[in-house]
């Protein structure tokens, strides 16, 4: 900001920004399904995301099952397992993650949290969930196609992926690729809105660094996932070709039960490469929303200003911009030039400064201050134990000669869960129970709530913490079941039935939290305009919940940061963004 | 994927002379109040109407996203050229003839730009017409092209080189098509209200995404025509 007009609440100019030409809803159709509201686009994205990613937790439940009861079920085979295998990571990753972040919280959040009306493009916002819709619903019909989902495991490798004995590979992997290219397609649309909403929709007086960190968050990941996300479609256009066209740009010329194939001179490592140049910065596509939230969740339930705004602020985008130099430290196994291995394994290592930066502030915010531990709060708290946990491992794991022992072991399943499994999921719960009093104008029940963290939090430590150590013994990951093995001790399998039994408890510990979300929709406490006493603008809308248009008849205009808490004199603990200051803090900045 | 990289690089430094440039080193827990208003530019108010600068940024943004799917396109090609069954195509001459075409479309378009500046309606109407005859007539050349390597054996499946033709000129083919429908939608706009800053700015935008097509079509058959080639040889050396 280079200059400041510093006026009380009777020299205010009105809002100048201009208004956005509202698309009016008609009928209930257009109100509630094909509607052009970011709002009501956030809850189908989020409520979507949730069912399709409860399905995954249910495969979940049959892995674990196996891997601890081999045998106890007989519908799982081989084949079975890998499809569950495939099935759990690509929607955990893709389908709930990324569409929950940037489509549910990303519509739901942006124009609320920057003063816009609704996003700047409402048709293409529409279509970008129905899209996504569709790609859920072909990904779902693979499980009902002859021969099931492909079992190519979520990085989907060529050439296994699309030869034959992978399961699915008649109609999973197509499905599977066409699935994602819509998912792409339909991220697009979204994507376009949450940058330029960002961009053009601030209302009056919210600069770039008075935004809250979650639109930083959220804003940024977008800008990743619109330049990564092309590498996958990429991928998946190309490896469609060699599936259904016989082209070979990703196989090579191989033998197929003593029949040789039509295949030759492809490269499956080119399509390693596309795959984790998206793959990559798709971890910190769901991390930086995650860090933004959190960092909000932070400031508002500590009653503290976030420490260190402007290094947070640059920590986001410096980790968004180094994210695309270090996705080959996904293939170091694959083989590679050594010099190339030092490069990558040297920025993995760097990317771990600003992300360091983020913990001590989020530290130094809690530091001494007035902390309430509402389920927000001890989700945010979660998530910053569960992140530098996952985050030390990856430190491990970032070196090529500690990665090669490790990497086909459990050890690396219970890194990347701890670091973009739990930790990301801990900051949607704490998300969803911040934000659920402004979503639906009801408090949910407190008590469920805290059961819920700490059956979760616990659960989640007592299963991946054990994971580490089975890594460390040499557990392979990817195996049906171990059978026979003489190289790991048989206590092994006592401690992969404790995983699985708390894996059952955690999983069935979520049913606490949907039944929460719903009966408090009908019996929960009226929540009030701001129960949290927030500054952002969300918490300052006429209506609760938000009506058509989010403002009532004037945008509001912005004052102050997002982060005026516990000011010194200021009459109460929190100052909302679209209050003008005070005189003395007029004089204040004048001298 | 040194293709990609380089262009994750360019826009990686526009992000940071963008940021450079809006405050990113404010101190905002200093400065409670309410920014100035930005000065009105030379451009006027009705051409400041929000929904047009939404339009204006939507499509940069979209030509960042395209340009990173043509990068990694691109790095595609290059990688998989360095393989032991490559042998180059022999392009079929008409592709020089598209090339032309396209490049009468992105000159047409320039024009009704310019002619939109001038507020001369119908020269702004010839140049409209002329870039979308142009597109349609470059769409359907490249079909020609298509059944011409179709006709001299170079099928789909074969050559690596062939298969990459077919997937990069559609992609781009596709994207010319898409453009076509906003061209269109611009182009009854300037029957409807030719004076309006609307119809100003979609001519813009049509302009704009054409060139960017131009550009694209000629970084493609460079490429692919292999005079790249060199080049493409030090890319690979850098990083393959």
């Amino acid at each position: 900001m280079a200059t400041t007009i510093h006026g009380t609440a009777d020299a205010v100019p009105p809002a100048e920004t201009a208004e956005v030409e509202l698309y009016h809803p008609h009928s209930w159709i257009t109100r509630y399904v094909f509607s052009q509201d970011a709002k009501v686009i956030a809850i189908q994205y989020s409520l979507t995301a949730i069912a399709i990613g409860f399905v995954a937790l249910f495969l979940s439940w049959l892995m674990r099952l196996q891997l601890a009861f081999p045998g106890t079920l007989a519908f799982i085979d081989a084949d079975s397992y890998y499809q569950y295998i495939t099935m759990h990571g690509m929607i955990m990753v893709v389908y709930l993650l990324t569409a929950l972040f940037l489509g549910g919280f990303g519509n739901y959040l942006i124009p609320l949290m920057v003063g816009a009306r609704d996003m700047a493009f409402p048709y293409a916002n529409m279509l970008s969930y129905w899209i996504y819709l569709l790609a859920v619903l072909v990904l779902v019909a693979s499980f009902f196609m002859p021969g099931g989902p492909t079992g190519a495991g979520w990085t989907l490798y060529p050439p296994q992926a699309i030869l034959a004995n992978t399961p699915g590979q008649d109609w999973g992997i197509v499905l599977m690729l066409v699935s994602l290219a819509l998912f792409i397609i339909g991220f697009t649309m979204g994507g376009l809105n949450y940058v330029v909403t960002v961009l053009q929709g601030r209302t009056r007086g919210m600069t770039l660094m008075r935004m809250p960190l979650t639109v930083w968050g959220i804003f940024t990941a977008t800008v990743m996932a619109l330049l990564a996300f092309p590498a996958l479609f990429v991928g998946a256009v190309m490896m469609l070709f060699d599936r259904l066209l016989g082209t070979s740009f990703f196989m090579p010329a191989i033998v197929q039960m003593g029949e040789q194939l039509s295949y030759g001179g492809g490269s499956p490592i080119l399509f390693q490469h596309l795959f984790w140049f998206f793959g990559h910065p798709e971890v910190y596509i769901v991390a930086l929303p995650a860090f933004g939230i959190v960092s909000d969740l932070i400031a508002t339930h500590a009653r503290k200003n976030i420490f260190g705004y402007r290094m947070m602020v640059w920590a986001i985008v410096i980790i968004g911009a180094l994210s695309f130099v270090v996705w080959a430290h996904h293939m170091y196994v694959s083989g590679m030039n050594p010099y190339f291995g030092f490069f990558f394994a040297t920025t993995t290592l760097i990317i771990a400064v600003p992300t360091a930066i983020k913990v001590y502030n989020w530290v130094l915010t809690l530091w001494q201050g007035d902390i309430h531990f509402t389920p927000p709060m001890l989700f945010a708290i979660g998530f910053i134990v569960t992140f530098l946990n996952g985050g030390l491992t990856g430190m491990f794991l970032g070196n090529v000669v500690v990665d090669v022992p490790l990497s086909d072991t459990m050890f690396v399943v219970a890194h990347f869960h701890m670091v973009m499994g739990v930790a990301p999921i801990m900051v949607i719960f704490g998300a969803i129970y911040h934000w659920y009093p402004k979503i639906t104008g009801r408090m949910f029940n407190d008590l469920l709530a805290k059961l819920h963290f700490w059956i979760t939090f616990l659960g989640a430590y007592l299963i991946f913490f054990p994971m580490h150590y089975l890594g460390l013994l040499g557990v392979p990951r990817r195996y049906f079941e171990m059978g026979e093995t003489a190289f790991v001790p048989a206590s092994t399998v006592t401690l992969n039935e404790f995983i699985t039994i708390t894996a059952l408890v955690v999983g069935a510990a979520q049913f606490l939290f949907l039944f929460n979300m719903f009966w408090s929709l009908r019996y929960g406490r009226p929540a009030g305009g701001n129960p949290w006493r927030a500054t952002t603008l969300e918490w300052q809308t006429p209506e609760t919940p938000p009506a058509h248009g989010n403002w009532g008849r004037e945008l509001p205009v912005v004052y102050r940061w997002a982060y005026d808490y516990s000011v010194p004199g200021a009459a109460e603990d929190f100052i909302p963004q679209n209050q003008p200051p005070s005189p003395a803090e007029v004089r204040g900045t004048m001298t | 994927m040194s293709a990609a990289l380089a262009f994750i690089l360019v826009v990686g430094v526009v992000a940071a002379w963008w940021l450079a440039r809006h405050g990113i080193m404010a101190k905002p827990w200093l400065e409670p109040g309410l920014p100035a208003l930005p000065a009105p530019g030379p451009a006027g108010p009705v051409e400041a109407a929000a929904s047009l600068r939404r339009a204006k940024a939507g499509l940069v943004v979209f030509l960042g996203v395209a340009g990173s799917l043509f990068a990694l396109f691109v790095s595609a090609y290059l990688m998989r050229m360095g393989a032991a069954d490559w042998w180059p195509l022999p392009l079929p001459r008409i592709l020089w003839i598209n090339t032309g075409l396209l490049m009468a479309g992105s000159l047409g378009l320039h024009g009704a730009q310019v002619a939109t500046r001038h507020g001369s309606t119908a020269a702004m109407r010839q140049g409209l017409l002329l870039g979308g005859a142009a597109a349609l007539a470059f769409l359907l050349g490249q079909i020609l092209a298509w059944r011409e390597l179709l006709a001299a054996g170079h099928g789909l499946a074969g050559n690596p080189a062939a298969s990459f033709f077919y997937v990069l000129s559609g992609v781009h083919g596709l994207h010319v098509a898409g453009g076509l429908v906003a061209l269109g939608h611009t182009t009854a706009w300037a029957w409807r209200d030719p004076g309006s800053a609307r119809t100003r700015v979609l001519v813009e935008l049509c302009a704009t995404y054409w060139h960017f097509l131009l550009l694209v079509w000629l970084v493609l058959f460079g490429l692919l025509a292999g005079w790249a080639n060199d080049f493409a040889e030090i890319c690979r050396q850098v990083l393959s």
